[in-house]
């Protein structure tokens, strides 16, 4: 156990290291945008880690996941419309609004299991979707284009493509930080308890509901940061944010990279985009390459990428069921 | 660990050597083309990015004389992948040009940054009216039309024809609800009803209900794509047609022809051009159009070929030479090439000044269906967002 | 004149639950007896679809077109469950997902090269043309009434089989529980393949269906594999009456929300906003149905005997 956690923090400083390397790189050849390409990939991350937590960790498969990207995004949004540009009032308020819906519709939706708890978050996602598409004051369907970014105390200085690079690097780190700090903690273990035996950790006298409640609210407040700082990303929002497809891509980068470990999701989101991309790059049709790679990975590469790194890892854990 | 790694391990080699290889060849003009190639839209992607290559091709690879390099890229209709498709097409191609753009909500994303970076976009489709209006720009060019422009002459028409009441229909989103303000400029008779649908939506058979008991004397509606099939073929299956004029935009086109074949006979639709438009240059475009991908061109199409004229007409004019932007801006201003819709002109804020028609679905003999031009309804038309433009 | 255009949803809304009912049939069965998450069912819908384009295009008739593409469907379903599935029975859910995922881009993608990305479509059998007026110059068309009944001809006849026939009464005994089944000498392979079949063959056979109605085009299944997941998990995964009921419930909720929602709101909404909220409403009014039977009923309307 202890060497596995070294392991995990050895990997763990190695990714971040590559990722806090890969400006002047990029730049020293030529590649500046490659800086552009690797924050959305970071925001993903972050966004796959605080899936992973619920997910991996306490085996809650949200299916409605991307709404609490978009809520950030257009809590950011719809702040700039108003003319609000200080990140440090509108990035609090966007983990704030992403923390009440998943306060509100995880009450509700922990109340089910397995199947039934994957279809109940996809229902409140697919709301937040149709919510955010009828907002014609900010942009309806079409979404809303911002017009600059966040300010920090009143400076404009995330203007600038690498200084928000580092933002968003700074965020990751941060927020698996916080994610380790907490898979490690009583708590973490108590929602890897009710996982594994729900009736068990409950005579033993943790309510497990209520465990698992505040882990669904920390993973949406970190997503809804993920939205805030996609919003920054793009200067634009939208309700394809949303949509029930990005919330199966997070799912997707989430197994991909292998779930229960943190830097997996991280894995998991980098694997996801960066094939995408290279494909993309050769052929028009490049699902027809992606779709039996995904199945080939499953197939081969049970437990994920992450697995890769590990000598030898425990078995899956039982089904989400 | 098995092959996934591996994959990525490749396909990251791969990028790099794409890269350097881009990296040295910097002569030929360089054309980003960004349309959506994936989902149902696709096919709007595909008759734009195809009547662009023909042109390129007619003219030998070339245009304004210089070897062209197109990089087609897929904007999967989401915003922040085209933004990030787009800052790539940018930076790491150093693009002249950037082409193409289907969809408002992907014009919108990309528009900033391209605009921005000093490049010139040259719109095929997307007419969104903050572009057209106050957020107008000397680098972008559009060689369709303003959105409204299209909603506009079906309610123009259905106010000169004397319809009295019309049921208006359109998806729900923002462009749907353009649409419907685009057709309630020009008509002024009573609106019995507006129905918003689901984006996406396949079944009309409780809309059609509604209308059926409305009793209109005509419907106007705005169905892109698969939806625009399935509103046409049950339209027709439920016998609408004998007793509802149907009045369309983006509907009844080349793109759903092939899918509605008899449904859509007799009904009405708008555009600026049709196939068997008689000018020179619009006959060459179908007939070689039909041969080399073996069906009839559509407005996308034709829209297409025309930003390929576009720019082959403004590089021609300043000899090949990209650097002095005003003179390039100066050029494509002028818009000197053949349009295949005929007349042809920008307008303050780059839009087209052009005429628009009515027109219906027709069979031809040998089993094609197209679209053809039963009358003018504008004449050098212009759109209302102009005047907001404060563009020299 | 209202009461007719109340009938006409409902008989809208009864066409689109068989239609759903079709789909989440195979996928409640498979789910339910074999544990398996199938979300390339709805890619099964699709090549129903586009196989009737072909056949159609060979045969030119309507009837041999839907035996061909029923064949067909069923040859390609067996193909994938040996190729894939059968592969991943015993793999937790998540990789179920990722690789049913991995399937419907492929097929998603496949279509699109092999057919083009237009939209297709062809007709429905010429006895079936025509309407049958019920107001006044709008009739109801009568192949949506034959889809109608030929919905409801397999629903009973599915409800034979499961509850009248020994396999079905392997197929309920091995959605209740699976194992217990195997440990008692039934060959679950062979019958997993036989409940596989008959799902992709049900899922083809809506698509063949809605060709003439819809327009057939790549992705036209994920919409479906939406709706028919709702479905089943508000039917209770596993049940066949559930899945059955709760697709009625659905293609009723979900035609009459559009149909009247918007009308609803003018009564104490001005027009516009009644405009912008209505549809918004409609469109999301099916997930506040299961979410709101979630609540109440965890486990759905008819969960399956032996499962919680």
């Amino acid at each position: 156990m202890r060497d596995l956690l070294t392991r995990e923090r050895l990997i763990t400083a190695a990714l971040l290291t590559v990722f806090a390397l890969l400006p002047p790189v990029a730049e020293a050849f030529g590649q500046g945008y490659l800086t552009n390409v690797a924050s959305r990939v970071m925001i993903y991350a972050i966004a796959a880690l605080s899936l992973d937590l619920i997910l991996g960790y306490g085996a809650m498969v949200s299916f409605g996941h991307a709404a609490f990207i978009g809520i950030g995004a257009y809590a950011v949004g719809i702040s700039a419309e108003h003319n609000l540009w200080e990140g440090t009032l509108t990035i609090p308020m966007a983990m704030a609004a992403a923390g009440l819906f998943a306060l509100a519709t995880g009450a509700i939706s922990l109340r089910t299991r397995g199947v039934y708890f994957i279809m109940i978050t996809l229902a409140f996602g697919q709301m937040a979707y149709y919510t955010a598409s009828s907002l014609s004051a900010y942009g309806g369907d079409d979404g809303l284009t911002i017009w600059g970014r966040s300010e920090v105390l009143g400076n404009p200085v995330l203007e600038d493509d690498t200084a928000l690079y580092f933002f968003v690097l700074i965020c990751l780190a941060l927020c698996w930080w916080v994610a380790s700090r907490v898979v490690g903690s009583r708590f973490g273990r108590v929602i890897a308890g009710v996982r594994e035996n729900r009736a068990r950790m409950s005579a033993v006298g943790f309510d497990a509901y209520r465990h698992q409640l505040v882990a669904y609210v920390l993973a949406g407040m970190m997503a809804g940061l993920a939205g805030a700082l996609l919003a920054n990303h793009a200067e634009f929002v939208s309700p394809a944010y949303m949509s029930w497809q990005r919330s199966g891509d997070l799912i997707i980068m989430v197994v991909l990279g292998g779930m229960g470990s943190l830097y997996g999701a991280v894995l998991g989101a980098v694997a996801y985009l960066a094939l995408e991309d290279v494909l993309a790059g050769f052929t028009e049709h490049w699902r027809v390459i992606f779709g039996p790679l995904l199945i080939l990975i499953v197939l081969y590469a049970r437990g994920g990428l992450a697995r890769a790194f590990r000598r030898e890892g425990p078995s899956r854990e039982g089904r989400d069921g | 660990m098995g092959r996934g790694i591996k994959a990525l391990a490749l396909a990251a080699g791969m990028t790099v050597a794409g890269a350097l290889g881009a990296a040295q060849a910097a002569e030929p003009l360089k054309i980003g083309m960004m349309v959506t190639l994936s989902g149902p839209p696709a096919v709007l992607g595909n008759h734009i990015r195809d009547g662009f290559q023909l042109f390129v091709d007619e003219n030998g690879g070339k245009l304004g004389g210089r070897d062209v390099e197109m990089i087609v890229v897929d904007d999967e209709l989401k915003p922040d992948v085209a933004l990030t498709k787009v800052k790539e097409l940018l930076e790491r191609d150093k693009v002249d040009f950037v082409a193409g753009i289907v969809f408002s909500n992907i014009l919108q994303a990309v528009f900033r940054p391209v605009t921005e970076s000093e490049t010139f976009l040259i719109g095929a489709n997307a007419g969104t009216s903050t572009f057209a209006g106050r957020g107008c720009n000397k680098y972008f060019f559009s060689t369709s039309w303003q959105n409204d422009q299209i909603h506009e002459v079906m309610g123009k028409y259905a106010q000169e024809k004397g319809f009295k009441k019309v049921f208006l229909m359109a998806p729900n989103y923002q462009a749907g609800k353009d649409s419907i303000n685009g057709f309630k400029r020009y008509y002024e008779g009573e609106v019995v009803d507006e129905v918003y649908t689901k984006l996406g939506n396949l079944d009309f058979s409780a809309e059609l209900a509604k209308i059926a008991a409305a009793k209109p004397d005509a419907m106007f509606t705005f169905m892109p794509g698969g939806m625009g099939v399935n509103l046409v073929r049950q339209f027709n299956q439920a016998g609408l047609a004998d007793s509802v004029t149907f009045l369309s935009a983006f509907t009844v086109d080349g793109t759903t022809l092939p899918a509605t074949k008899d449904a859509a006979l007799g009904l009405f639709s708008s555009s600026q051009w049709t196939p068997d438009m008689d000018n020179e240059a619009n006959k060459k475009f179908v007939t070689a159009y039909e041969a080399k991908y073996d069906s009839v061109p559509s407005l996308y199409s034709s829209q297409g070929y025309d930003a390929a004229q576009l720019i082959d007409s403004a590089v021609a004019a300043v000899g090949g030479d990209l650097s002095d932007k005003d003179a390039v801006i100066a050029a494509l201003k002028k818009a000197d090439f053949a349009s295949v819709r005929g007349d042809f002109k920008f307008n303050n804020n780059h839009f087209p000044i052009q005429d628009f028609y009515l027109v219906k679905a027709v069979k031809r003999d040998d089993g094609a269906y197209h679209t053809t031009v039963v009358e003018k309804v504008f004449d050098d038309y212009g759109d209302v967002h102009a005047k907001d433009c404060r563009m020299e | 004149m209202t009461a007719t255009l109340f009938a006409v949803q409902v008989l809208n809304g009864l066409q689109l639950g068989v239609l759903l009912f079709l789909v989440a049939a195979g996928l409640t069965l498979v789910f339910g007896v074999m544990d398996f998450i199938n979300l390339a069912h709805g890619v099964q819908y699709m090549l129903g679809a586009y196989l009737a384009v072909t056949f159609y295009g060979l045969t030119g008739n309507f009837f041999a077109t839907v035996v061909l593409a029923l064949a067909a469907a069923l040859v390609l379903g067996l193909v994938l469950e040996v190729l894939v599935f059968r592969h991943f029975y015993d793999r937790d859910h998540l990789d179920q997902v990722l690789a049913t995922f991995g399937v419907i881009l492929f097929l998603n993608e496949g279509v699109r090269i092999v057919w083009g990305a237009s939209p297709l479509s062809y007709p429905g059998p010429e006895i079936l043309q025509g309407a049958i007026p019920v107001m006044d110059g709008f009739g109801y068309p009568v192949y949506r009434i034959a889809l109608i009944v030929a919905g409801l001809i397999c629903a009973a006849g599915l409800w034979l089989v499961v509850a009248r026939t020994k396999v079905g009464m392997l197929i309920r005994a091995g959605a209740a529980n699976p194992a217990m089944l195997s440990a008692l000498g039934v060959n679950v392979r062979q019958l997993f393949m036989v409940v596989f079949g008959f799902g992709a063959m049900l899922a083809g056979f809506a698509g063949v269906m809605a060709g003439p109605i819809f327009s057939v085009e790549p992705g036209m299944g994920d919409g479906v594999l939406i709706l028919a997941f709702v479905v089943i998990v508000i039917g209770g995964i596993g049940s066949i009456r559930g899945a059955f009921l709760a697709a009625l419930l659905v293609g009723l909720v979900d035609t009459l929300g559009r149909s009247f929602m918007t009308d609803i709101f003018k009564l104490f909404l001005e027009p516009s906003a009644a405009n912008q909220v209505g549809p918004a409403i409609a469109s999301m009014l099916i997930y506040v149905l299961m979410a709101g039977v979630l609540f109440f009923r965890p486990t759905g309307l008819f969960p399956a005997p032996g499962r919680a």
